[in-house]
């Protein structure tokens, strides 16, 4: 599974409760459409932490990181997860 | 001959008079900042005198219901403001709300016009069929599907805004007046709209603004919600003072809170427990200071009294304020800030200008130390229940004069010796959490009603952040194969987060008492 394939997934599964892919851009901003909320971006961060073995600063917690799809792609590729 | 000219002093009858006199006194203060981009209070009264305008065209009369479905935005502020120029009701409805009881509202209410945003399309779109009394829509945003209905007519609103005219003049309308519908959760499982006049709005905005020492010079943060009581007051008070709201759409992402509160200079941090334990738990990794604001306010759950400490560090200059209130009267009491290392565990007393106090279940008056009801007394209470005669009986009781109502809460609370009052609980089965009450049984019928769920029975469990947390437990049919996540997934397509079990428990047989009924009691100890 790709880590792109692996954060739909993850989402998909999590909070739209869904397998159905086209629920979900990779552009989506996921607090406008409302799919993250203050617990749903902690449980994502937790999540990443142990699936990727990385640590996160409460610091890199933004939307430049974190507010769709490929802005988390774009951000473990920072973190050289491959 | 004295003659009426700007410096009579004109007293405020109406929730909208306080932001007109404000935009009259420094039209180019900053009234709202919303994600950065500043507003002014001229900007602010312009926008929404030429919606009202639409919104009267449209045909919205006096007493007329206007149902504005919006995130945190701009247009909301405008959609409000301007529904009250107009005269209108505004009803504001959480944008989690989903497809049903949109629609359960929208019927209900029998909302002429409903403004909204095309992010909630998904939701509103399929709401708005077959609503007869529904006669507009108007959308901030650009839809994505093209099948919008051809019965009701929508508009976008930047296009609206820009091509009307400015209302002349505000529609007159006196205090008795209604001024907003709030549906809250209803024990029979339907929402109840409370009934707000403009009167008691205005009595409990300025009661707030006196207890929390607010004032011009504030710089208010809203990350909660406007359509939850809680964030629509700081809206109404910022502009009533003529002070600056500084909106943001939530705190997802905490970081670009802390710098707002800094480039803001925010004075006031209005949030609930979530969002303090959030904010301790980052100071914990890497102090958090922010020396500017000189008010935080607490409520929706009780503030864990280990909290205390923390938020003296993280907010060094600020009065530390508990709260405790429900829709049905905005607020009832608060701890003075001077008393919260003293007396950690208290909400405090009746906001000021209102009364509380305890009976039992008999009507009698309890003794200091015991549990009673919680009953409340002032202006800032609820006119009702909308179209709903017998529930509003059933919480406004005869008070100490003819035609005066006092508020039942049903919440049990003592009182100690100096008059503060200490939650204690429910004196029914309503769930508290995350500040919004939750009927089981609304829970429980959305659980019934996915195929495979023979039974369902809802509790709430005590949280240390949430106040309580929604646990659930099912039977299934025969041969059914359902998970907790399939489970959770049609729980959040058909009702809002908050009231999405965060627990589901799959069960062979649900427990029963002697004689039939669900044994709640058994399972709240599995």
């Amino acid at each position: 599974m790709s880590i792109e394939e692996n954060i739909r997934r993850y989402i998909l599964e999590n909070y739209l409760f869904t397998e159905d892919q086209s629920e979900l851009d990779n552009k989506d901003s996921l607090l406008k459409k409302g799919i993250m909320d203050s617990t749903g971006i902690m449980e994502l961060i937790l999540y990443l932490e142990e699936e990727f073995k990385i640590k996160i600063d409460d610091d890199e917690i933004i939307p430049e990181n974190m507010d769709s799809v490929n802005s988390i792609l774009n951000f473990l590729n920072s973190k050289h997860v491959t | 001959m004295i003659t009426s000219n700007a410096r009579t002093i004109r007293p405020q009858r109406l929730l909208r008079e306080g932001m007109i006199a404000s935009a009259q006194r420094h039209p180019d203060k900053e009234a709202v900042v919303v994600e950065g981009k500043a507003y002014s209070y001229a900007e602010l009264l312009e926008s929404s005198l030429r919606l009202a305008a639409v919104l009267k065209q449209r045909g919205i009369l006096q007493g007329d219901r206007v149902a504005i479905y919006m995130n945190n935005t701009w247009p909301c502020v405008v959609s409000i403001y301007a529904t009250l120029l107009v005269g209108g009701v505004f009803m504001a409805i959480n944008p989690q709300t989903k497809v049903e009881k949109l629609k359960f509202m929208l019927e209900d209410s029998e909302a002429k016009i409903l403004i909204t945003e095309s992010l909630l399309e998904k939701y509103f779109l399929p709401a708005i069929q077959n609503i007869e009394l529904l006669k507009g829509m108007i959308i901030s945003g650009d839809l994505a599907s093209s099948s919008v209905h051809e019965s009701i007519e929508n508009e976008d609103f930047n296009h609206v805004l820009q091509n009307s005219r400015p209302l002349q003049e505000p529609v007159e309308i006196i205090p008795n007046d209604l001024a907003a519908l709030i549906y809250t959760s209803g024990s029979t499982g339907f929402p109840k709209g409370v009934m707000l006049s403009h009167q008691s709005m205005v009595f409990a905005a300025w009661s707030l603004i006196e207890y929390q020492r607010l004032s011009e010079s504030d710089r208010i943060l809203l990350v909660l919600p406007i359509t939850f009581d809680y964030g629509l007051y700081q809206l109404l008070m910022a502009m009533k003072l003529g002070a600056t709201l500084i909106i943001e759409r939530s705190f997802v992402f905490p970081v670009e809170i802390y710098k707002r509160i800094e480039e803001q200079k925010v004075t006031v941090f209005p949030a609930v427990p979530m969002i303090y334990a959030l904010m301790i738990s980052s100071h914990k990794k890497k102090k958090l200071c922010f020396p500017t604001v000189t008010r935080i306010t607490n409520t929706a759950a009780a503030l864990s009294a280990e909290y205390i400490p923390y938020l003296h560090e993280i907010f060094p200059n600020a009065l530390i304020y508990k709260m405790y209130g429900l829709t049905e009267c905005k607020r009832v009491s608060y701890l003075e800030p001077e008393l919260i290392d003293e007396k950690p565990t208290s909400v405090g007393r009746a906001i000021p200008g209102t009364e509380v106090f305890l009976l039992s279940a008999e009507g009698e008056p309890v003794t200091p130390g015991d549990t009673g009801i919680l009953h409340v007394r002032g202006p800032h209470i609820m006119m009702g229940y909308w179209k709903n005669p017998e529930k509003s009986k059933e919480m406004l009781r005869p008070g100490k004069f003819p035609g005066e109502k006092v508020l039942c809460t049903g919440d049990l609370f003592r009182m100690d010796e100096d008059g503060l009052l200490y939650f204690v609980g429910r004196s029914d089965d309503i769930i508290k959490t995350r500040g919004e009450k939750v009927s089981p049984v609304e829970v429980e019928n959305t659980l019934v009603g996915i195929v495979g769920i023979k039974e369902a029975a809802v509790i709430g469990v005590n949280n240390n952040i949430h106040g309580q947390v929604i646990k659930a437990f099912v039977s299934l049919d025969n041969g059914v194969e359902l998970n907790d996540r399939k489970i959770k997934k049609v729980c959040s397509e058909n009702i809002e987060n908050f009231m999405v079990p965060s627990e589901v428990i799959i069960m062979k047989e649900l427990p029963k008492t002697d004689n039939g009924k669900l044994d709640k009691k058994t399972l709240a100890q599995v």
